[in-house]
């Protein structure tokens, strides 16, 4: 099947060696921003773009999109018996019913972490992440130390986020290869009877729902 | 493809180091990159799986070297010059000088953008029956296809249990290369950790990918 020939391509002969491991080097910036304000101005004269719809995407991920969408879920459905069995039957479908709570695409599987079993999600082929649920994936979550050991040696990418969990303990690795995608349903921690759901969504971080962290403890610092 | 980007088993990258308080772009390009995609992909310029594609193929030491979002801006410029909607002259020139291209949705909007914040939808009618039921021991065939696929290369040849059925959906071998959906059942497949890393390795893990039938035979 023809395709393009990267290799030889003259967008990439911009790319000279003293670009490589320097992302954050000032030259390699400035190129980089030249490149993309360029590509940006032809898309607009072109009209194949609003720039204010940009922005308002950008804004979007910045104000509304976050992992506060999917601790709000978490805490209900640690508060709500027949939620939480709606949530593990159809994540889709129980996410859609929680009107405040960000709309939620097809194919939402939410998983259960239990004193038995660990769940933990990657994606080794990209960056498939809950964006829904839980915003823009963090840049670890897409770097190849992540996605390359995720599925090899879970226990020892957990230590990385020094997490250890017993040597019994089963760890299931979710690799996101499809439109499927993955939010882990984290334990409800101790010493939180009678709290209210917006309360408990305070427990809930980011890392509990990919399955390399745990809930934050009643009381610990936020 | 056999590339770079299919890094599940691979040795040497070191420690995932989480950044404390990381910001959601680290540089402002990056959220311009973030949001050019997704609004062209709306517009109709590209379906997800071609935008995996070419990042995918990406040459190898550009896409190990590149930082998420310059793969995101690489894989682009290539698709859109590559598809025609931009032009080498306009990118070297920094401005439109050919007549656009007409994109299948049209240009991309402010009201568009709501549009863009659900996911789209990749269930389809199923043409046939599915072949495999939850409980059934499956191969994930020794395949080696040339272009894109979803399947790792990890799982290859080794045997799994299907553990969930997932209906039909777009298959992204075949949309990727604009061949159209060419809808497949999609299931959950979960292999024990040694088969897949050798008897010495933790028998505490089990893997799971989500396997479209075409990657699998019974076992």
């Amino acid at each position: 099947m023809p395709r393009h020939t990267p290799a030889s391509s003259p967008i990439f002969t911009a790319m000279s060696d003293h670009d490589h491991h320097h992302d954050h080097d000032h030259s390699e910036l400035s190129e980089t921003e030249l490149r993309v304000r360029a590509l940006e101005t032809i898309l607009t004269e072109k009209g194949y773009v609003e720039p204010a719809a940009l922005d308002a995407i950008i804004q979007a991920y910045e104000t509304r999109i976050g992992p506060h969408n999917g601790a709000q879920v978490v805490a209900k459905a640690w508060t709500d018996p027949a939620f939480k069995k709606a949530l593990l039957e159809d994540g889709t479908k129980a996410v859609g019913t929680l009107g405040h709570v960000s709309r939620v695409g097809d194919h939402l599987v939410v998983v259960e972490n239990t004193p038995d079993r660990h769940n933990m999600v990657v994606c080794t082929l990209c960056s498939c992440y809950p964006w829904e649920m839980l915003g823009l994936p963090p840049v670890w979550y897409k770097a190849a130390p992540y996605r390359s050991r995720a599925v090899k040696d879970p226990r020892g990418v957990l230590a990385d986020f020094g997490v250890t969990l017993p040597k019994e303990t089963e760890i299931r690795v979710w690799d996101s290869t499809a439109e499927t995608r993955f939010l882990v349903l984290p334990m409800r921690p101790e010493g939180t009877e009678g709290w209210s759901e917006a309360q408990l969504a305070d427990l809930v971080t980011r890392d509990s729902m990919i399955g390399t962290g745990f809930p934050k403890e009643p009381g610990a610092p936020s | 493809m056999n590339g770079v980007h299919d890094m599940g088993g691979m040795d040497g990258f070191g420690k995932v180091e989480p950044e404390p308080n990381e910001p959601m772009f680290h540089a402002d390009w990056e959220a311009r990159v973030m949001a050019m995609v997704r609004a062209m992909g709306a517009a109709g310029a590209f379906n997800i799986d071609t935008s995996r594609y070419y990042r995918e193929t990406l040459p190898p030491h550009v896409y190990l070297a590149s930082s998420y979002y310059k793969k995101w801006l690489l894989g682009l410029e290539e698709l859109l010059l590559e598809k025609g909607f931009i032009a080498k002259e306009e990118v070297a020139a920094g401005h439109a000088v050919q007549p656009p291209k007409p994109l299948k949705h049209g240009k991309f909007a402010l009201d568009d953008v709501e549009r863009v914040m659900v996911r789209g939808k990749f269930g389809r009618a199923a043409s046939a029956p599915a072949k495999f039921k939850p409980g059934d021991k499956v191969r994930a065939k020794n395949i080696h296809p040339l272009t894109h696929t979803r399947l790792p290369r990890y799982v290859r040849g080794h045997v799994g249990v299907v553990e969930r059925d997932h209906g039909c959906h777009v298959f992204p071998d075949s949309a990727a290369m604009e061949a159209g959906e060419n809808p497949q059942w999609l299931y959950t497949v979960v292999f024990a950790g040694p088969e897949l890393w050798g008897p010495e390795s933790d028998p505490t893990v089990k893997i799971s990918v989500d396997a479209f039938e075409p990657y699998l035979e019974p076992a």
